[in-house]
């Protein structure tokens, strides 16, 4: 027995590094479509993307693949204009988060507490305005808020706001109005999956509910908060329709001035690299979210 | 707190709640009324200053027009097909990633996935036009679909990660025992476990492919729906626009609402 | 991994610096072309609403073949289209400046003149212009001016045309409720002509003034739009309007009713500092595939009756001097679409200034901020 016990040993695991290399193999099958596809349909663009930031631009306009120059890179760093819509941009997708999770949070809680049939029924109700086309829904809002729509109308009577069409304000409802559904979807999943009986003990522990929400529940949700806030906080950044059609173009931010710079200045290596600049950006917060010990969005 | 005191605490702060959703409710419906309303305006103005008086004419004049028909059905066939191969590629990824401890380049797959939902739209329309125009490749529907694919098979991988990783292991454990092959496994216990989460990332799929209007806007040949309207928006908006959304709307209500009709019989 | 990311970077960037030029082919197959020859179906990649659908049926039946028409709505949106190969359309409508950039990137053909039997109609004033003196890639599509649309609640019917309106912090109560259009060009230019200058300039200190009137000024403005601010000035939202001639004209027919005439209550106006004349133009791309088809649509645009019925549908004004007898009296009769020869001479045509165009652009976004 002990003579072919090594034998064994051996043998059990050559099999185990066979299942192990077997699997591996197969966990990489599964992956390589999309792995090709990402790398072919998103990585290559981006290198592009990369390149044309060090290009340089034609009398006319057209991005040249010479005279390769540090000059838009130095511009984002240098110019006051970028850093300026820089600021405003993120303070706006600040505050549109921030407006968001206030709103959407008691929003999730409600509907997660919810027996199971409503919560079902609750959750579709909120999509389904999205199946709406969203430029006519931001029109929609052009109308609430314009001189005769009801909200200035109301706002009027109560002596509490005028027109509140084409100013930041109406960026934020419109922001806030697009984006809500992804924090709310987050949260509710977040919530549902609560363990009430450490709710129950909390509220059994702390005098006051609203400790009782602070020190358990609000913790306990804060994946789902988390991931509210970076799929709110991402698409404000660049957010550049809204701005336009409820701000009325004027308030430049960082998805104009891409846009801008790709469209009307014909300033590709300025626009490319100000894209390159934002994504870095992002990609920094994201490790560092990882980082932090988060396992998935 | 006594018990008397936190029921009525408990009672007022479940109607606050109540109360606030429905506020939320009323937000998002708004804008969604007043669609509707004005798709019925005789008026091609909107605004309630314009109000004209009933009218079914954009809704005639819908189907009449045929750049709007044609924008409409390429929105249904990039959606549709770009929310098929994206579901399958990304449920795929999803797998692999969950369910596979190792492989060659898992770690920085598990990143590159969480690219297309960080970068900001407009960078990634304006990367897909440079990328389709330096290869010199034609803008058109394939392009569109194309570009809709590279963003969502991401958000259809996250969804169905989060529902595999609430799965009980035990379950497939079990359905690995049972059944002689691995494929077989898969198909009677382990996807239909995870069906929800799939018919999730393809329900959010089909939305974002549907709504895009950035992305395709800079890499379309033909107009989808949302390009349409914004192309429309430029010259003069009529309410056709508001008639097609209104009939969107009906669409997707009777499908959402009959597929959860049918999920309660199952 | 590295590896193959490097390659594909490699490819798009030798695909790019290879560009495929087929212009040299495309022209050889215009020299061919026959008076109303056509070659396949028509690509129109025109602006909205800018052809009178009865033009593009009567083409269609007196030619045999279809017209499909594709849309855009600024310069800048319709360059990256053809510029990037991806289309084909036959015949587009740049304008002027725009002419310029896209002959000098070899993006659109010379015309081949022997077959636009029609090019005598031209007025004269219209040939030889700067953007193409010689008329080698366009031919006059329709023209018109950039001015001010305005409600007579905020001046008298009398009251004579000029910048001061948008731009006098002391001139009219209109506080919040003006719209400029969304265009560096059109709105730094107003301001270059408010204040003396022409609206080509490349000098900085110019510039800067013209910016920093704008920012000063700021709080007349209630919002940037090139799209709808002729229906924003019809429902009330603002109470004067920077934009296109023709677009104020058609918003004001529209509202009127047997009962009310738009223009008791508005008016358009181009201001005595001077203003924009722009010139659309027919040009066929280097990607078309109906090159003779193409010709023979701009020998067709060229007719005297057919210049009239596009002037009688979109209230520009025609370049076509032999369709003046079949314009509406109305239309010639405006002294804002067909403006007088002093008023005339005050008008600039945008022109490319090369490298400057980015400090325009710049100084528009600092404006906007």
């Amino acid at each position: 027995m002990t003579a072919e016990a090594p034998e064994i040993a051996r043998a059990s695991s050559q099999l185990e590094a066979a299942a192990e290399k077997a699997e591996s193999r197969r966990g990489l099958t599964l992956a390589a479509p999309s792995y090709l596809y990402l790398i072919v349909l998103f990585v290559s663009p981006l290198v592009i993307i990369g390149v044309y930031s060090f290009a340089s631009r034609s009398r006319t306009g057209r991005p040249l693949l010479e005279d390769w120059n540090l000059d838009s890179w130095a511009k984002i760093l240098g110019d006051e204009l970028i850093r300026s819509i820089a600021l405003r941009s993120v303070v706006v997708a600040l505050v549109t988060t921030m407006l968001c999770l206030a709103v959407g949070y008691p929003f999730a809680y409600y509907i997660a507490t919810r027996s199971e049939r409503v919560r079902n029924l609750l959750l579709v109700l909120v999509m389904i305005p999205f199946w709406t086309n969203f430029l006519v829904r931001t029109y929609a809002w052009r109308v609430l808020l314009g001189e005769d729509g009801p909200v200035t109308e109301i706002g009027r009577a109560l002596g509490l706001w005028d027109a509140t069409l084409f100013t930041l304000p109406a960026v934020y409802i419109g922001l806030v109005y697009g984006y809500l559904p992804f924090m709310v979807l987050p949260l509710y999943a977040s919530i549902e999956r609560l363990d009430w009986s450490l709710v129950e003990a909390a509220r059994d522990l702390y005098a006051s509910g609203f400790r009782a929400f602070l020190r358990v529940t609000l913790p306990l949700t804060r994946p789902g908060i988390i991931a509210g806030s970076i799929l709110v906080f991402i698409p404000s950044l660049g957010a550049y329709v809204t701005p336009d059609i409820l701000g009325g173009a004027k308030t430049t931010l960082l998805g104009n001035y891409i846009v801008n710079q790709y469209l009307t200045a014909r300033n590709w290596p300025l626009g490319s690299s100000v894209s390159m600049a934002i994504m870095i950006v992002m990609l920094i917060a994201t490790v560092w979210y990882f980082r932090s010990g988060a396992r998935t969005l | 707190m006594s018990t008397n005191q936190r029921t009525t605490a408990n009672r007022r702060l479940n109607r606050l709640l109540a109360g606030h959703t429905w506020v939320v409710y009323a937000f998002f419906y708004l804008p969604i009324l007043v669609l509707i309303i004005f798709s019925f305006n005789e008026s091609r103005l909107f605004g309630f200053q314009n109000w004209e008086g009933l009218s079914l004419k954009w809704y005639r004049q819908m189907f009449a027009n045929d750049n709007l028909m044609q924008a409409l059905r390429i929105s249904l066939v990039v959606a549709v097909g770009s929310t098929i191969v994206s579901t399958v590629l990304g449920t795929a990824a999803a797998l692999a990633l969950e369910r596979y401890r190792r492989w060659l380049g898992k770690r920085a797959f598990d990143a590159l996935l969480y690219l297309p939902v960080i970068i900001p739209d407009v960078t990634m329309a304006a990367m897909l036009l440079v990328f389709f125009t330096s290869l010199g490749q034609q803008l058109s529907t394939v392009t569109i679909a194309l570009s809709h694919i590279a963003f969502n098979i991401s958000f259809v991988s996250i969804v169905v990660r989060a529902r595999l990783a609430n799965l009980d292991p035990a379950l497939e454990e079990a359905a690995a025992d049972l059944y002689a092959s691995r494929w077989h496994a898969f198909r009677r216990v382990t996807l239909p476990l995870i069906m929800p989460g799939v018919l999730g990332g393809a329900l959010l799929a089909l939305t974002l492919s549907l709504d895009d209007v950035v992305i395709t806007q800079f890499v379309k040949g033909p107009d989808t729906l949302p390009t349409f309207v914004f192309g429309l928006i430029k010259r003069s908006v009529t309410p056709e626009i508001n008639a097609v959304s209104s009939l969107m709307l009906a669409a997707s209500g009777v499908l959402v609402l009959g597929s959860l009709a049918l999920q309660r019989r199952q | 991994m590295k590896r193959i990311v490097s390659f594909f970077a490699v490819v798009a960037l030798v695909a790019t610096a290879c560009g495929d030029d087929g212009s040299g082919d495309l022209e050889d197959a215009a020299a061919e072309c026959q008076v109303d020859q056509t070659d396949g179906d028509l690509d129109l990649h025109n602006w909205s609403e800018y052809i009178a659908p009865e033009l593009v049926e009567a083409f269609e039946s007196a030619y045999g073949v279809t017209v499909n028409e594709t849309f855009y709505d600024s310069n800048e949106a319709m360059l990256p289209q053809v510029e990037s190969g991806g289309n084909d359309y036959d015949v587009i409508v740049p304008s002027d400046y725009t002419v310029t950039i896209m002959a000098e990137e070899g993006l659109i053909i010379p015309l081949n003149k022997s077959v636009i039997t029609n090019l005598g109609n031209v007025d004269p004033e219209f040939t030889g212009l700067p953007f193409d003196p010689e008329g080698e890639f366009s031919v006059p599509y329709q023209w018109g001016t950039t001015g001010i649309g305005y409600s007579y609640d905020v001046v008298p019917e009398d009251w004579e045309p000029s910048w001061e309106l948008l731009f006098d912090p002391a001139f009219a109560d209109v506080s919040g409720s003006i719209s400029l259009l969304n265009d560096p060009r059109e709105v730094m230019g107003a301001a270059l002509k408010y204040l003396g200058y022409s609206l080509n300039t490349t000098d900085q200190a110019q510039l800067d003034e013209a910016t920093g009137l704008l920012k000063s000024v700021k709080d007349r403005i209630k919002l940037f739009d090139s799209d709808q601010f002729e229906d924003l000035l019809v429902t009330g939202e603002t109470v004067a309007a920077h934009g296109f001639s023709g677009d104020f004209f058609a918003a004001y027919d529209e509202a009127s009713t047997d009962t009310y005439d738009a223009y008791e209550d508005y008016g358009y106006g181009i201001p005595k500092e001077g203003a924009v004349a722009w010139v659309d133009t027919m040009a066929i791309p280097v990607t078309a595939d109906a090159p003779c088809t193409a010709h023979t649509f701009i020998n067709f645009m060229l007719d005297a009756e057919n210049g009239a019925a596009l002037t009688n549908f979109n209230f520009y004004a025609s370049p076509n001097a032999a369709s003046t007898p079949f314009i509406d009296g109305d239309i010639l009769e405006d002294a804002t679409i067909y403006p007088p020869d002093e008023v005339f001479e005050r008008l600039e045509f945008i022109a490319d200034t090369g490298d400057f165009e980015t400090n325009f652009t710049d100084a528009f976004t600092e404006v906007k901020s």
